[in-house]
């Protein structure tokens, strides 16, 4: 036990005279906090990567594709096992703060909702772009892959794919946090709801991979989802945090 | 439960509903193509338009109970989505009947039937968390669900129209112009519908409302 710490006159001035942290300041805090418990533990990394690599392994051995069909299929299935392996990590968003009632001082805290979903979106926003770094070269490699197309927009294809599925699953994953069986209740109210940005990823990821077309509608269609929804999602946590 | 106004009022509907068979299978002259099959557009079609009005009244009542907390809200929102859910399930369910014999297939990937079977998984859902939420949240997190459901309807719409550019050609709006008799039909068939869709909103508003009424007493006791 340390002794209880007592702040002199001044001290107690400048802690109350320095500014309020600002909202970014508290995102990166939660953010590195997160970072850095899932680099001691990972936890969530581990299990989505090795739920993908089964996912594909199982994918490749139900379709068995030629060169030219897995150029055809393959955005399918790449998208739906990172969908897959992304619950992993979304319904473990929330988990960690549920004990010891850190939402709840959270709750009680001045700090502002909105700061606190930023960093868990960012965090699943980082966890899954690792994912998709580590498995889409095997991908590659499963399935004789060559890109014919612009391969950098697969960059982009997968960053405002990701976000879309992820600033999605953060908020879901609070609103399932309140339920019975939350972690079915996850995918049962998310997927429904990422039907149209699955559709985009996967037809553009296809496109970029057949060199066929020009995938700008579904960037678009994806680039708008990302924003009405990143608002949506920004306008409405404070009141699913504070649901009593 | 059993007052002279609900009576009445079931007789009204009932009524409509018969007349709007009438109109449908005797009155309406038969489709020159497609023959008598076509005469489940009758009830295909006002189903739709109900569904996707009680889905509408379902996010009106969500934005009204996210700003004004109010019980009554919550229940028109379950109400509204129950009955909706129905309803959209037997456009689902017509539909396929009707395209068998008419398309030749039970179901394609057109924008339609497409944005259809979406609007109806995302009120299941909703309906599956009203179900599988605990304590006093459930209202609240239903309406932030329902005002999502909203927020993916044009992206749903959009994303299918490219994705299947190549539809069947449908039957109202698609060119085609549809004889006065068969819009008689139509428009009859959807204000019984209409009317039984209300009647239903209505019971189990009134239901709903009063299962809170126990609860909160049963608690009241409780606490006392």
């Amino acid at each position: 036990m340390s002794a209880p710490v007592v702040l002199s006159e001044a001290e107690v001035k400048e802690v109350s005279a320095s500014p309020a942290p600002t909202s970014w300041k508290i995102t990166t805090a939660s953010l590195s906090k997160d970072l850095w418990l899932e680099w001691r533990s990972k936890d969530a990394i581990n299990s989505m990567i090795f739920f993908a690599l089964l996912v594909v392994v199982i994918f490749s051995f139900s379709f068995d594709p030629t060169a030219e069909e897995s150029r055809q299929i393959v955005g399918g299935l790449i998208w739906v096992s990172f969908l897959f392996a992304a619950i992993v990590a979304l319904n473990q968003t929330w988990a960690r703060e549920i004990r010891n009632q850190v939402l709840d001082a959270y709750r009680v805290s001045p700090a502002p909702p909105n700061a606190l979903f930023l960093s868990k979106a960012l965090g699943n926003f980082l966890f899954v772009t690792v994912l998709e770094a580590v498995m889409a070269p095997l991908f590659m490699i499963f399935y004789n892959l060559k890109v014919l197309g612009p391969a950098y927009l697969l960059l982009l294809i997968a960053a405002l794919g990701t976000w879309a599925l992820v600033v999605n699953g953060t908020f879901f994953a609070a609103i399932s946090l309140r339920t019975r069986s939350r972690e079915v209740m996850l995918p049962l109210i998310l997927f429904p709801i990422s039907i149209p940005a699955l559709l985009a990823m996967v037809e553009a990821t296809k496109i970029v991979l057949t060199g066929e077309s020009a995938a700008k509608f579904w960037i678009v269609l994806l680039a708008v989802y990302d924003l009405v929804f990143t608002v949506v999602c920004l306008t409405l946590f404070e009141t699913v945090l504070n649901a009593e | 439960m059993k007052s002279p106004v609900l009576i009445a009022v079931v007789v009204v509907v009932l009524a409509l509903l018969a007349f709007g068979l009438y109109q449908a299978l005797v009155v309406a002259p038969t489709e020159q193509t497609m023959g008598d099959v076509q005469r489940i557009f009758y009830y295909h079609v006002p189903s739709a338009w109900t569904a996707f009005l009680l889905f509408f009244i379902n996010l009106i009542a969500s934005i009204w109970y996210l700003i004004g907390r109010s019980g009554d809200a919550d229940a028109l929102a379950v109400a509204s989505a129950e009955v909706g859910v129905v309803f959209c399930t037997v456009v689902l369910i017509t539909g396929p009947i009707w395209a068998r014999p008419v398309w030749g297939i039970w179901w394609t990937w057109d924008v339609r039937l497409t944005s259809t079977l979406v609007l109806w998984l995302i009120y299941v859902s909703y309906l599956m968390l009203r179900r599988f939420s605990t304590g006093g949240q459930t209202p609240l997190l239903a309406a932030v669900l329902a005002v999502f459901g909203f927020a993916v309807v044009p992206f749903v719409y959009l994303s299918i129209r490219f994705f299947r550019t190549q539809h069947p050609q449908p039957v109202i709006g698609g060119g085609g112009s549809l004889d006065p008799a068969m819009w008689h039909a139509v428009l009859w068939n959807w204000l019984a519908f209409l009317a039984f869709a209300g009647l239903l909103c209505w019971l189990r508003y009134n239901l709903e409302r009063k299962q809170r009424g126990i609860e909160e007493t049963l608690a009241l006791e409780a606490l006392i």
